[in-house]
């Protein structure tokens, strides 16, 4: 699980081209939206594609972004319980 | 009719032209075919949130325009016109290759929605708060002639009276690999490259952003009048200078009447044959050329632009530019031509304010 959240920060600083931000800048629990990393809509539909092309994960309910996007930590256990590739 | 005053100019090129004074340091290419533009720093400018999505030719817009408006002295334009050739071509080309690599899926929103031409204008505006008529011409190497073109009647017209016109282009790698192929870009083996002297064809090709703030009042730091422009798509060497008779006979003028000319010449030499056509009619006053400095793209001309109103500004001609050695005390008009591959032609003539 910590490779995959520390893969997940790599692959959302260079998608979301976060070019001031490190690994060791993103905490596990930190909120992605709002306060945390403050990132937008756009980043939101950057993440469902990443989610897709990178785990094979299709969110059939844009509902459920909400909560699967709120941290990494959320965010990887997501991926570990649903990825097909 | 109002009067189209240029009261502010910001231009980001290939040589330091945002922070510095006019062409106090410059380096002369001859042997890179693609020259790119130095680039201001952003930090100061953009919001490090805004400026990741931001592409090279919507930064570089966004920094020219800054200084343009804070030249002047002007918060928020009344209207916001931008010419560019090839428009975020970078976006674009990623955009187009991730729907290439992935086979039509995975298509991310953030590209495309800055791959379109009017990126630079649309982020100048929202950067601004600016809700006013805001257009982007895609006119070739007409684009920012197109743009001035709408702007000054706009302002002659009394429709607005401040204007943020401007213009920008962007390299890319897979656009200059085409470039290269067509033998738009010259070879290396034409090296050292030079415009006045060339033997080869092609050209060295570069980016960069032009803005500038018009309106229709005189300011204490104003730079020039924009006069008047004409464009015209193609024309044959042979009609080049019916082609310059004839607006400056419109204008009431005479060859005599003009100070400077400032010519597009870019090192081509199956084309730079037009320039030769009006060496001609301009051969007893000062001529400059300014593409040995920024290069060639679609809006380079606004680079000469930038040149023509500086010179007037300053009454001076930086020794860098001058094509012969003729001297003159004062300039009182200043006539640019140019044109790309014997395709879209210019004329915009500035006057002393």
């Amino acid at each position: 699980m910590e490779a995959l959240k520390q893969e997940l920060k790599s692959k959302i600083i260079e998608v979301l081209n976060l070019e001031d931000i490190a690994i060791e800048d993103i905490n596990d629990n930190d909120p992605l939206f709002g306060d945390g990393l403050g990132l937008d809509s756009i980043d939101a539909l950057e993440l469902i594609v990443l989610l897709d092309k990178e785990y094979g994960i299709r969110l059939a309910d844009p509902k459920q972004g909400k909560a699967i996007f709120e941290s990494i930590e959320t965010m990887a256990a997501y991926i570990a319980e649903n990825r097909t590739k | 009719m109002q009067k189209c005053y240029i009261n502010g100019m910001g231009c980001v090129s290939s040589q330091e032209t945002y922070d510095t004074s006019f062409l106090e340091s410059v380096e002369i290419n001859t042997t890179e075919n693609i020259v790119y533009a130095k680039q201001p720093s952003y930090k100061e400018l953009i919001p490090p949130a805004a400026a990741r999505r931001m592409a090279k030719g919507v930064k570089m817009g966004l920094a020219a325009s800054t200084k343009a408006l804070k030249e002047a002295n002007v918060e928020v334009p009344d209207a916001i016109i931008t010419g560019t050739g090839m428009g975020c071509i970078e976006d674009s080309e990623k955009f187009l290759k991730a729907l290439i690599d992935n086979n039509e899926e995975y298509l991310t929103p953030t590209n495309f929605i800055q791959s379109t031409h009017n990126t630079v204008g649309a982020q100048i505006a929202l950067g601004l708060g600016c809700k006013g008529y805001n257009f982007t011409y895609v006119n070739g190497s007409i684009s920012f002639e197109s743009a001035l073109l709408d702007a000054k009647l706009q302002l002659e017209n009394e429709e607005e009276n401040t204007i943020l016109v401007g213009a920008a282009d962007e390299t890319s790698s897979h656009t200059m690999e085409l470039f290269k192929l067509v033998n738009i870009i010259k070879k290396e083996s034409d090296q050292p490259y030079s415009v006045l002297d060339s033997n080869s064809s092609g050209v060295v090709y570069s980016e960069g952003a032009t803005f500038v703030t018009l309106e229709n009042v005189k300011k204490e730091n104003s730079y020039a009048v924009l006069e008047a422009l004409q464009i015209q798509n193609e024309l044959n060497i042979d009609e080049v200078e019916s082609f310059i008779s004839s607006f400056l006979e419109k204008n009431n003028l005479k060859i005599q009447d003009i100070d400077v000319v400032v010519l597009g010449n870019n090192g081509d030499i199956s084309f730079d044959t037009y320039y030769t056509a009006v060496d001609s009619l301009f051969d007893q006053i000062p001529q400059v050329y300014y593409k040995h400095l920024s290069g060639e793209f679609n809006t380079a001309s606004a680079f000469g632009f930038w040149v023509a109103a500086s010179i007037l500004k300053n009454q001076a001609i930086p020794q860098v530019v001058k094509m012969n050695s003729f001297e003159k005390a004062n300039f009182s008009k200043v006539l640019l031509y140019n044109q790309f591959q014997g395709k879209d032609h210019s004329l915009v003539l500035l006057s002393k304010c």
